[in-house]
């Protein structure tokens, strides 16, 4: 017969042999709880602002020195290089692909004087052979070469054609 | 020439990038959800007979489940940062999404699924040892000691709605992993939609063996006698697992060959140079169709005990090879050809470094050691002592 007073006792005695249930999911909460406190924690400030990442990246990298002048500062002073330069085949090669990133020498020539790239390491750079770069690019096996010779002793960097 | 490479080959592709750490990683993974279908087996398809492998097949899943990110954290340069894909997940992330479903996995399935299973045991265990141990059951019944008829019985059916949550959950675990590397457009080997059921029913194969092989082994060391029924039905269900196994890997090999797409020609070189003795010999040959003859022969004649158990034991080990000649085919087999198909590099292994051999078998070794101490903590004995009382 329904009555109140036995639905009461069913649904305690349910909760009573339920109520070890309720454990396992306060430790997961708990688990989920330290794991948003640790998330709090860890993720930058304003992360997801802009895009994937931490908005406080940009004034980071901002920060960082400017280490390459760029070539339009370059041919200020070394007018006739780049002439020679864009008559030849490296034309869109930046200066400092070569001579390296030198904006503290373009502030202060003269306290910040740049030393001459090795050319045999450099050009071997770019020109060693490889069955990876296409039939057009210029590349040598240079032990083959050059027979130990300098490839600045024929080649001129700044136009490289014979 | 660069050595180890035939033909052209882009810079990039020269050195491979996955080693045989990322191997470990499906195959291991695909031992946890193997392992944990066979208990929903007993749990939710009332298949009596295993029930002796029922608890083994949880901590075995949980065993290899614990070990299973670690190949991965091992094979990167900063695993620490590994953690950013919780705190911070992009959903283009194939593998962020990866870590939720393994979280998702490991502790509303798998800790719940074998708390809920113990439950009697740990309490019983909690009151009746004493010192360290018993703190540490203590711990584990979180409290509470109601372990009356009324509270096991509603311990079963919030056990059997876990487990139903749980087979969709292990599809997803392992499908996800066929799905990591099917989602790859870049690379014919592993871009088909197939890939996530193929790795599904390969990881289903390989987990119910090794489970066979567990209970076995266990069997043997602790000089008990094998329940045949128990051993003859996962053997059964471990063939129909592998006649689909081997039908949708075949269905893949037809597609492929029939399809004759701009990769096949290379795939094709591979398969009969590179990959001969892995795919071939090892995972077609070795590995599948002697492991299914085994299976099979069992199927149609009857032999005597000591026939079966050797032929099972033989068909798991091959099986077991075959299932990670299959994912090293896969993970080692999609980096040696070119993406312009008219070069090939080769993969060396090597032996004592982050990610060289003894690191993939010291990982290897781990989930044994995992799952022996578990074995400890939580005897799953308890079932087979009653029934060969």
């Amino acid at each position: 017969m329904f009555t109140f007073r036995a639905v009461g006792v069913r649904v305690g005695k349910f909760f009573r042999d339920s109520g070890h249930l309720i454990r396992p999911a306060i430790v997961l909460l708990a688990g989920l709880g330290l794991f948003m406190v640790i998330r709090g924690a860890v993720v930058p400030k304003g992360f997801g602002q802009y895009g994937h990442y931490r908005p406080g990246a940009l004034a980071a990298i901002r920060q960082h020195p400017v280490v390459y002048a760029g070539q339009a500062t370059c041919v200020l002073c070394h007018e006739e290089e780049g002439k020679v330069r864009a008559t030849g085949k490296h034309a869109h090669v930046a200066c400092e692909t070569c001579h390296g990133p030198l904006a503290k020498h373009a502030d202060d020539p003269a306290a910040n004087v740049p030393t001459l790239p090795a050319v045999a390491t450099l050009c071997a750079r770019c020109h060693e052979k490889d069955t990876a770069k296409p039939k057009t690019f210029p590349q040598v096996v240079t032990a083959e070469h050059s027979g130990g010779m300098a490839c600045n002793d024929c080649h001129k960097p700044h136009n490289p054609h014979l | 020439m660069i050595p180890g490479v035939d033909g052209f080959m882009y810079p990039n592709e020269v050195e491979l990038q996955w080693s045989v750490l990322i191997v470990l990683y499906p195959f291991v993974t695909g031992l946890v959800a193997g392992a944990f279908i066979l208990a929903s087996l007993e749990r939710v398809f009332k298949v009596e007979a295993v029930r002796p492998t029922y608890r083994l097949a949880l901590l075995t899943a949980l065993s290899f489940l614990l070990v299973a990110p670690l190949p991965l954290q091992l094979h990167l340069g900063h695993p620490e940062r590994s953690f950013e894909m919780y705190t911070t997940p992009h959903r283009s992330s194939a593998m962020a999404m990866f870590g939720f479903i393994y979280l998702w996995y490991l502790t509303v399935v798998l800790l719940l699924e074998i708390w809920l299973e113990y439950r009697s045991d740990i309490v019983r265990l909690a009151q009746s040892s004493k010192g360290f141990p018993r703190l540490v059951y203590q711990a584990l019944t979180l409290g509470s000691m109601n372990v009356s008829p009324a509270a096991r019985a509603i311990d079963d059916k919030v056990g059997y709605a876990v487990t139903v949550i749980g087979i969709p959950s292990a599809f997803l675990l392992h499908g996800y992993v066929g799905f990591i590397f099917g989602s790859i457009k870049a690379n014919p080997w592993w871009s088909t939609p197939l890939m996530p059921i193929v790795f599904l029913f390969s990881a289903m194969v390989s987990g119910i063996a090794a489970v066979l092989l567990l209970y076995m082994a266990s069997m043997k060391l602790k000089k008990w006698p094998i329940d045949m029924r128990c051993v003859d039905t996962i053997a059964k269900y471990l063939f129909y697992a592998f006649v689909i196994a081997f039908s949708l890997e075949m269905l893949d090999l037809i597609h492929r060959t029939y399809e004759s797409d701009e990769s096949f020609r290379s795939l094709d070189f591979m398969v009969h140079t590179r990959l001969w003795y892995s795919h071939v010999v090892l995972q077609i040959g070795v590995g599948t169709l002697i492991p299914l003859a085994l299976l099979a022969a069992n199927q149609l004649w009857k032999f005597s005990e000591a026939k079966r158990r050797v032929m099972y034991v033989t068909a798991c080990s091959l099986t077991m090879i075959g299932i990670f000649a299959m994912r090293w085919n896969v993970v080692i087999g999609g980096q040696l050809f070119s993406k312009s198909f008219l070069g090939y590099t080769t993969y060396k292994v090597e032996l004592v470094t982050r990610e060289g051999l003894l690191a993939a078998i010291a990982l290897m070794l781990l989930p044994f050691v995992i799952f022996f101490v578990l074995v400890k903590i939580l005897p799953p004995w308890q079932e087979t002592e009653a029934h060969k009382a």
